[in-house]
């Protein structure tokens, strides 16, 4: 396939396919490998690219559909490159009922993006969560991979203003 | 595929009043069939695996806290099981009111008018209205195959079409993306159907397909049936083999 090659080719001067190549090697390139080869892709290109995902369907003989389904199921894999800072809020039962919502749409507001997108300047990723497990902080939100908990829409409005600032 | 057949027991159990036998591996489901006693299914097919997605098989089995999915639930030896209460009937028609409150489930302008088994469901329980919102979501219809089309607004996610393409065909060209009310039935890496190259083209899925959300091109209403005689045939012969 034509595709194979191109990763290939690509593979030979990035690092970075390597990582991936490594996980599943290590599962054993077994079709029970796909999610962590998954993450390993998010966390070293920071978003899942369609050529990758045909690469890891091919590797680990998992129909193309079924990357595809667990690559949108789980919110911690991105299809989309992200800006430069990402802001994942919360949206579990308990941050839900204390105000997630009203943080989302505060960035929503300042930044025009919805859950998902980033600005166009490449700044700024809004993301959204299940559940942290830190359902004691609601709301909480996680800025560049920092968990901070009981935030309002002014709070995380002036966390994003500084990053801007800079 | 092939499994040693295991010795199952025959064991007795009471559905809605009525003595009736059945293999220990056999399902409520299929035993309240064999003695013609009515149970709903939307996402149940004979011939495919059972998915336990649609919850309108529910039923309530004595001593057990909450109603179970009879489809995936198999009999035990003196089960008293109930399959048309009042309450059951009410949460069906709950579950099928919001299934067509989900998409876009408008039947006169739809090629499966008449032999929708969503439809058929609506009439059987007695749905004449729907108390939720509907919430008219903009969804896409890939008219991109030769011959067939999928329209997602009449999908369901039953995913008997998903399950036929990887149990029965093997290819797996389908599945479901995204979660909750995203949800939706793709094809490979949510290409266009027509350009798919893991599909065969078999259209085992259109015909499986219980709404008008897979048909085939060039189809009337009237003639939009589903053929579905196959399934447990392909299925017998493939164990046989």
């Amino acid at each position: 396939m034509n595709e194979q090659q191109g990763v290939g080719a690509k593979g030979q001067e990035d690092r970075r396919i390597r990582m991936v190549e490594r996980t599943m090697r290590m599962y054993g390139n077994e079709p029970h490998a796909l999610i962590e080869t998954l993450h390993t892709i998010q966390e070293s290109y920071g978003y899942i690219d369609t050529d990758l995902m045909r690469f890891v369907s091919e590797k680990l003989g998992v129909p193309l559909s079924k990357v595809y389904g667990v690559a949108t199921f789980y919110h911690f894999f991105t299809l989309k490159p992200q800006g430069e800072h990402t802001c994942v809020v919360c949206t579990g039962t308990a941050c839900y009922i204390t105000g997630a919502k009203n943080i989302i749409d505060e960035i929503g507001k300042q930044y025009d993006i919805k859950p998902g997108e980033t600005t166009s300047d490449n700044k700024l990723s809004l993301l959204t969560a299940r559940c942290l497990g830190a359902c004691g902080l609601a709301p909480a939100v996680v800025f560049d991979g920092v968990v901070a908990g009981k935030q309002n829409p002014e709070s995380v409005n002036e966390t994003i203003r500084r990053w801007f600032e800079k | 595929m092939m499994i040693a057949k295991k010795i199952s027991q025959i064991q007795t159990l009471i559905i809605d009043g009525k003595e009736v036998g059945g293999r220990s591996d056999e399902t409520i489901l299929q035993v309240a069939r064999e003695n013609d006693i009515f149970i709903p299914t939307l996402c149940h097919l004979d011939g495919l695996s059972e998915y336990g997605g649609c919850r309108l098989c529910i039923v309530h089995v004595k001593g057990l806290p909450r109603l179970v999915p009879s489809c995936t639930t198999l009999v035990r030896e003196g089960m008293e099981v109930t399959t048309n209460s009042e309450d059951i009937i009410e949460y069906r028609k709950g579950i099928l009111s919001l299934l067509f409150a989900e998409r876009n489930h408008v039947c006169s302008v739809c090629v499966s008018n008449g032999h929708c088994e969503l439809q058929w469901l609506a009439l059987k329980l007695g749905i004449t209205h729907v108390e939720f919102p509907y919430i008219y979501p903009k969804m896409p219809v890939d008219a991109t195959h030769d011959r067939f089309i999928a329209d997602h607004n009449r999908c369901v996610l039953c995913g008997r079409c998903v399950r036929v393409c990887h149990e029965v065909e093997g290819a797996h060209t389908k599945d479901v993306m995204g979660r909750g009310i995203t949800s939706r039935v793709i094809t490979d890496l949510m290409n266009n159907w027509g350009e798919s190259n893991t599909c065969t083209g078999c259209g085992k899925c259109v015909h499986v397909c219980p709404t008008g959300a897979l048909s085939e091109k060039g189809k009337s209403v009237a003639e939009m049936e589903k053929r579905r005689q196959f399934l447990p045939y392909l299925k017998r012969m493939r164990e046989r083999s």
